[in-house]
């Protein structure tokens, strides 16, 4: 019953890491902007993409015909050989390997930019209208963004294959001082995890610990005393838009080996992280992290057969069931500040 | 005045009267015989006929969806004397004569199901109603099949599944305007089932975990019946929704539940990422009971095995077809799908490009589009040359009955396509089942229902 309990622990911190993640960028969001962000959800679905698109660079390949052989429905066998291979040799096959931990070289970047373009070209226009206007136009732009990735890529899920090093599972039981294949998981979940902890303690470290960090801290306080000390902070808190637009993509890049990308992947995500911000308390970001984790899982523990066997279904509700008991006994969440979203 | 002046004799009246009946009534019979005045749901007037083509072009079954399409047009083109003929020439016997159906020209119409029974229906819905579709195709889930197949019974319009596995599809939920090609999960769990004794013995303990709908349930019911006959225990059987993505919270029970075998009642997209998550459990490593821990699969296809990639390797399944057969049919249809698509077809090409041609030569046979008349020409029709060996169109159910093939992923893979290689062809006459067991009822082909 411990390994059970155990395996469930495990698998909620790793579906944890992603609430937490998606939490993080969309309480960055509505704390330093004031503005509720439906388009976030697309950003980790981008991010995903990015994954996608460095590993078809990578796989390129020049496609040659041999006559003297034939495909099985009696045509010239096309015989492919990896371009990148061909160029960089050894190299080019630990980047094709490592397809996915390289990809965050292009993630960051792009999802930065594509950050500030958000921001910029339209949710900047919306700051002082009503949530539901703000709503509406970032829900408009994630139903764009998930269109242009369909027209490129395809409806279909794009599997990303892991590293070969991370393939297969950890016998953490031994870790544990326990006999071999008592407590098995894979590698790469763990590896999420950790990705997972490195990022949120860099984002608290970054505004804990810079002067960058520490404006954006007091804009997020008080903006119009920030802005009349002569500091542009409508510039910090693009780039703070930018900075989570990366989280999210870099969320998207390492969990694809998990879950092949698809155009609506974002949306999958989108609802539940808005439960995670809301339990976590709107605009905490601590809280945003405990209740990704926390619900990650109660999620979990509540797919266990013997708790299913009390009450079916319960895996499937559960999150929603604890949010309206959150937030009917602590109305602005675990963390919440007084006045966030309040009348 | 003559025949006043002679009067009206009883046989004047009687011969007059005879005539009046036989020119009035019957004549007009004779002459319209196998016309049926347009008393139909989109009987085609012009000089074309239009299929409407259902396909799950996205959702959890796409890939699928994608490759019924491309069967669909190589069909059309092959029914209208356009490309190589493909299975034209050879569909034993035949009424084909590559000119359309019944002289015109085929064109069709598509609807993007979403892999969702409600928008299948509606699609269905629209493709009839606005478009004109004569008859209804495709199709990946038996969710969609049952729900379009009852639709059109509803609206006189025949249904062609595509692929749909479930029991239910020709068992309770079976329509008189409703037909499958494709096999079914009983079939399934009956040539499985020897297979796995054989290779893993009779001392197993089998965890099931199961997709939450109609062909998942008559799944994992037909692969516990075949494994609990031959002596395995089922440990738990775990329904998981449709599209879930990720498995892990399922999966997890299974390391610690005793059980030395998983069998997957997983279908497209859900199978592949199920897999994929139980082998990067460790799963296929691991030794329980004593036991190397095994995989199952009882439904195969193409698409998944290569969208699993190496996790497939040696993991036993069925299929309804598979194009590395050596029959001409297979070869024909392989050739002429690769000519056009530059890859081989997967089963669910197969059997909806069939399902095309089954449909035109029944129409063909019968001289007429009119329902309840191409119903009576597929109804007990046996025929052959289309990759599966003999088939019959059982009338009690609309179920074919024919080989079952057992498959398991490849260990060598020569090419990218080589992903399944057949372990047996289980004969018609093994798979071959009373139609009572599944209970439903048919229901009447007349009245036609006018749409």
């Amino acid at each position: 019953m411990f390994e059970a309990i155990f395996l469930q622990f495990l698998n909620g911190l790793d579906k944890g890491s992603a609430y937490a993640l998606i939490a993080l960028g969309l309480t960055l969001v509505f704390g330093t902007l004031g503005v509720v962000n439906f388009a976030h959800g697309a950003l980790f679905m981008l991010g995903a993409f990015c994954a996608v698109l460095f590993r078809q660079l990578m796989t390129m390949e020049t496609i040659t015909i041999d006559p003297t052989k034939l495909s099985p429905w009696g045509a010239p066998l096309e015989v492919r050989a990896p371009l990148v291979q061909a160029w960089f040799g050894d190299f080019g096959a630990v980047l094709v390997n490592y397809s996915v931990p390289f990809s965050i070289i292009l993630t960051i970047p792009v999802m930065l930019l594509v950050g500030i373009a958000f921001e910029r070209g339209i949710i900047k226009h919306f700051y002082k209208r009503p949530h539901a206007e703000q709503i509406l136009v970032t829900f408009g732009l994630a139903i764009v963004a998930q269109e242009i990735i369909k027209s490129i890529f395809g409806p279909n899920p794009i599997p990303q294959p892991m590293p070969e090093a991370a393939r297969g599972a950890a016998d953490i039981g031994i870790w544990l001082g326990m006999q071999a294949n008592v407590i098995t998981y894979p590698i790469w979940r763990l590896v999420y995890f950790l990705f997972a902890g490195v990022i949120i303690g860099g984002v608290f470290a970054f505004l804990q610990f810079t002067t960058f960090g520490m404006v954006v801290r007091a804009g997020m306080a008080d903006r119009e005393t920030v802005g009349l000390l002569g500091i542009n902070i409508d510039r910090r808190f693009t780039i703070m838009f930018g900075l989570a637009s990366v989280v999210a993509g870099l969320a998207g890049v390492m969990y694809t080996p998990l879950l092949p990308p698809n155009y609506h992947m974002g949306m999958d995500f989108l609802v539940l992280s808005f439960v995670v911000v809301v339990v976590g308390g709107m605009g905490s970001l601590p809280g945003a992290v405990a209740a990704g984790f926390l619900l990650g899982i109660l999620q979990s523990f509540a797919s266990m057969t013997q708790v299913k066997a009390i009450v079916p279904g319960i895996d499937q509700v559960i999150i929603y069931l604890v949010a309206v008991i959150i937030l009917l006994v602590r109305p602005r969440g675990l963390m919440g500040r007084r006045g966030v979203m309040e009348a | 005045m003559t025949l006043l002046k002679r009067g009206l004799s009883r046989r004047r009246v009687l011969q007059t009267g005879m005539a009046g009946i036989i020119g009035t009534g019957v004549a007009p019979l004779m002459f319209t015989k196998g016309a049926w005045a347009q008393e139909f749901c989109n009987n085609p007037t012009g000089d074309t006929v239009t299929l409407g083509l259902n396909l799950p072009l996205t959702g959890a079954y796409a890939e699928e969806g994608a490759d019924e399409q491309k069967a669909y047009e190589l069909a059309i083109k092959h029914l209208n004397g356009e490309g190589d003929g493909g299975l034209l020439n050879l569909l034993q016997p035949s009424a084909l004569k590559g000119n359309g159906i019944l002289g015109k020209k085929v064109a069709f119409v598509t609807s993007d199901s979403q892999t969702k029974a409600d928008v299948a229906r509606a699609g269905a819905t629209r493709m009839v109603e606005r478009d004109g579709a004569i008859m209804i195709t495709g199709g990946s889930s038996s969710g969609e099949a049952v729900a379009v197949q009852g639709l059109c019974q509803e609206m006189g319009v025949i249904f062609m599944a595509g692929l749909t596995h479930s029991n239910d599809t020709t068992g309770k939920d079976k329509k008189r305007y409703g037909f499958r090609h494709f096999f079914n999960a009983y079939q399934s769990g009956v040539a499985l089932g020897p297979v796995l004794g054989q290779e893993y013995g009779k001392d197993r303990k089998a965890y099931h975990l199961t997709a939450d709908y109609t062909w998942g349930w008559t799944q994992e019911e037909s692969m516990k019946n075949a494994t609990e006959a031959l002596g395995w225990e089922t440990v738990a059987a775990v329904r998981t929704p449709l599209g879930a993505g990720d498995f892990s919270q399922f999966l997890t029970p299974v390391l610690n539940s005793g059980a030395d075998v998983l069998i997957l009642n997983h279908y497209g997209n859900d199978m592949v990422n199920s897999l994929t998550q139980a082998v990067q459990f460790g799963m296929r490593d691991r030794e329980v009971n004593g036991k190397q821990f095994q995989i199952v699969v009882p439904l195969f296809s193409e698409l998944m095995a290569k969208g699993a990639g190496p996790n497939i390797k040696g993991i036993f399944g069925t299929s309804n077809w598979h194009w590395n057969l050596q029959d001409a049919g297979t070869q024909a249809f392989t050739k002429s799908f690769g000519a056009a698509y530059g890859a081989p077809p997967s089963q669910a090409a197969h059997t909806c490009y069939v399902q095309t041609l089954l449909y035109a030569d029944a129409c063909e046979r019968a001289g007429t589009f009119y329902p309840p008349e191409v119903i009576k020409a597929l109804e007990g029709h046996e025929f052959d040359g289309m990759g599966n060996g003999p088939t019959l169109y059982r009338a009690a159910d609309h179920q074919c009955m024919k080989n079952v093939l057992v498959v398991r992923g490849t260990e060598n893979p020569t090419s990218e396509y080589d992903v399944l290689e057949v372990v047996q062809e289980v004969s018609r006459d093994a798979v071959d089942y009373d139609p009572a067991i599944f209970g439903g009822d048919l229901g009447p082909a007349e009245p036609a229902p006018i749409c």
